[in-house]
């Protein structure tokens, strides 16, 4: 207890990671739901609908059915890396988001001033891209440990392609970083302040361009997702890397892949998106109030929705939650949270904007082959990054002293 | 005992379990393992001397670059339990006094060293940060570095070439 007591922020750091742990694994459930939907949208269907009022309650039968059911492990299968393989692919997803800085300046938990993030790192980007050069073991072991044919070669597949993708998505972010001159996620949002012509923000993207569209397919690469998730081509290899895994493994397995595409989304808007800053100017101070807008657009339709179209029990909870989020922002507005919202506000919209572009594509284009994957990676995206790289420096040697 | 002294034990001992663990695996793809969390080990503690960035780089390079290549070339040619085949005669006999002799010599050098050698207890004085890495290595170094850089790319080359003669 001593020990601890000359510690705090060991206490800061648990509560903090607690929370974002729960938070996470709330949204990476619900993430499925949304993708389930919006593809479904995409398809003019209506996706899941039966379990819970607009199927809401889907994620939640489907990690009650994952945890009931039967966990096999192949006959032949090499024990220890069959069950280390999803726990490392989960536990790496996971870790990098405790370098995200959600937003500006500190918060109070227990007479502790704290930063919006669970650890302010100096060299965030280079530990960020250690942990995720680690997530290939993830399903490399996967494929190999379950000693069956298409899992193997689904897992060979897959530790090509992130190893190849992995140089251009290095090398795309390297033009950022000379235009912000250093590592820490803070400096480089801070460097992204400030407007062209008064009103253009001066966000990286902008002059990045090309990095930023090297960085974002190189991801999607990463992430093993459409139109690159040759990996787990179901047509060619079943389920690819995960095929032998069953039960709460398989589950692991899932939520890493959500857990990534989280992680890389929230590297793009820091990088790219200018993290928490707001894209419109600071002299409109009624934009400070769009985050209550939206609370409470959203308390009424959960509300009008729940009154108008729901039967049974949804009839009582959803009118309940609506009121509830309709006092949520008025008691934020209230007590002055206002201005501690803006910065996580900007940036988890941004954040959810990129995640539904993945959905949107995930929806739209289809898979490449395997040989046109290793082309575009080798033939076009390394030289774009590294011409970008390089006439990012020529420039920046040629406007600053 | 404070918190990098305890880090530090938990680490260098992990390493150390992790290297016996690398030399004693009969499965290839174990020792890999083991090899990798040796290195990542390795890195804890740069990260407890104050050398961020080399930590970082030593994840990324070794663990997340090298080391996938030799798992993949593992998985590729899709290797078991390795044989034990007999150990020569010259293992037989030297081995164990030459083992010996070099536990003996670290011992010496450390009791020797431990007086000058403090704990990394205050190392986070001593941090040199990237950006002085990269003025060092920019500036100061930048024959060797360029030295060192083109002697990969012979390599690199060497190796398409070896490989374009095979077929």
């Amino acid at each position: 207890v001593e020990f601890v007591a000359r510690h705090p922020i060991l206490v800061v750091s648990i509560v903090k990671i607690v929370v974002l742990l729960f938070v996470t694994l709330t949204a990476l459930a619900y993430l499925t739901w949304f993708e389930r939907k919006v593809v479904a949208y995409i398809q003019s269907r209506v996706g899941p609908l039966y379990v819970g009022p607009h199927g809401l309650l889907q994620p939640l039968a489907d990690g009650l059915k994952f945890l009931f059911k039967e966990d096999v492990t192949p006959p032949g299968a090499d024990q220890l890396a069959y069950l280390l393989a999803p726990f490392l692919a989960l536990s790496l997803g996971l870790t990098t988001l405790a370098l995200i800085p959600f937003g500006p300046g500190t918060v109070r938990i227990f007479g502790q001033d704290t930063p919006l993030a669970i650890a302010n790192v100096n060299i965030g980007l280079l530990f960020l891209f250690a942990v995720t050069s680690i997530g290939v073991y993830g399903v490399a072991l996967a494929g190999w440990s379950s000693n069956s044919k298409y899992p193997l070669l689904g897992g060979l597949r897959s530790s090509a392609q992130m190893v190849s993708y992995e140089v251009s998505l290095t090398l795309s972010v390297v033009g950022v970083l000379l235009i912000a001159g250093s590592l820490d996620f803070n400096n480089i949002i801070v460097g992204q302040e400030g407007r062209w012509l008064g009103f253009i923000p001066k966000w990286n993207v902008l002059p990045q361009i090309v990095g930023f569209f090297c960085y974002f397919t190189a991801a999607i690469a990463e992430t093993n997702r459409v139109p690159f998730d040759l990996p787990e081509a179901e047509t060619e290899l079943v389920a690819g890397f995960h095929t032998e895994y069953s039960s709460f493994k398989f589950a692991m397995f899932f939520m890493a892949e959500y857990a990534n595409m989280i992680t890389v989304s929230c590297l793009a808007t820091i990088l790219f998106l200018g993290g928490w800053l707001s894209p419109l100017p600071g002299s409109w101070t009624w934009t400070h109030y769009l985050p209550i807008v939206g609370l409470v657009a959203a308390g009424l339709g959960v509300l009008f929705d729940g009154l108008r179209n729901q039967r049974g029990l949804a009839r009582l909870v959803f009118p309940l939650l609506g009121l509830a989020l309709l006092a949520a922002s008025a008691a934020t507005v209230y007590f002055g949270f206002l201005e501690v919202i803006q910065g996580p506000f900007w940036f988890l919209t941004k954040v959810f904007f990129l995640l539904f572009v993945y959905v949107w594509m995930r929806g739209t284009l289809p898979r490449f082959r395997y040989d046109q994957l290793m082309d575009f990676g080798w033939k076009l995206l390394l030289p774009l990054s590294l011409a970008n790289l390089v006439v990012t420096a020529f420039v920046l040697l040629m406007v600053r002293p | 005992m404070s918190l990098p002294i305890i880090l530090f034990f938990v680490f260098g001992g992990l390493a150390v379990i992790a290297a016996l663990a690398l030399i004693l695996a009969k499965e290839p793809i174990h020792s890999a393992l083991a090899l990798v969390l040796v290195m990542v080990s390795l890195a804890v503690l740069y990260l407890l001397l104050g050398a961020e960035f080399i930590a970082a780089v030593q994840i990324i390079v070794y663990a997340g670059a090298i080391m996938v290549l030799f798992v993949f070339v593992i998985m590729l040619l899709n290797t078991r339990e390795e044989e034990r085949s007999n150990l020569s005669a010259i293992a037989k006999y030297a081995g164990l006094p030459l083992a010996i002799f070099l536990i003996l010599d670290l011992v010496y050098w450390m009791s020797r060293g431990s007086a000058r050698m403090a704990m990394p207890a205050n190392a986070a004085t001593t941090a040199v940060s990237t950006r002085d890495l990269s003025l060092y290595l920019f500036r100061s170094y930048l024959f060797p570095f360029e030295v060192t850089s083109i002697l990969i790319l012979i390599a690199l080359l060497g190796a398409v070439v070896l490989a374009k003669k095979e077929s």
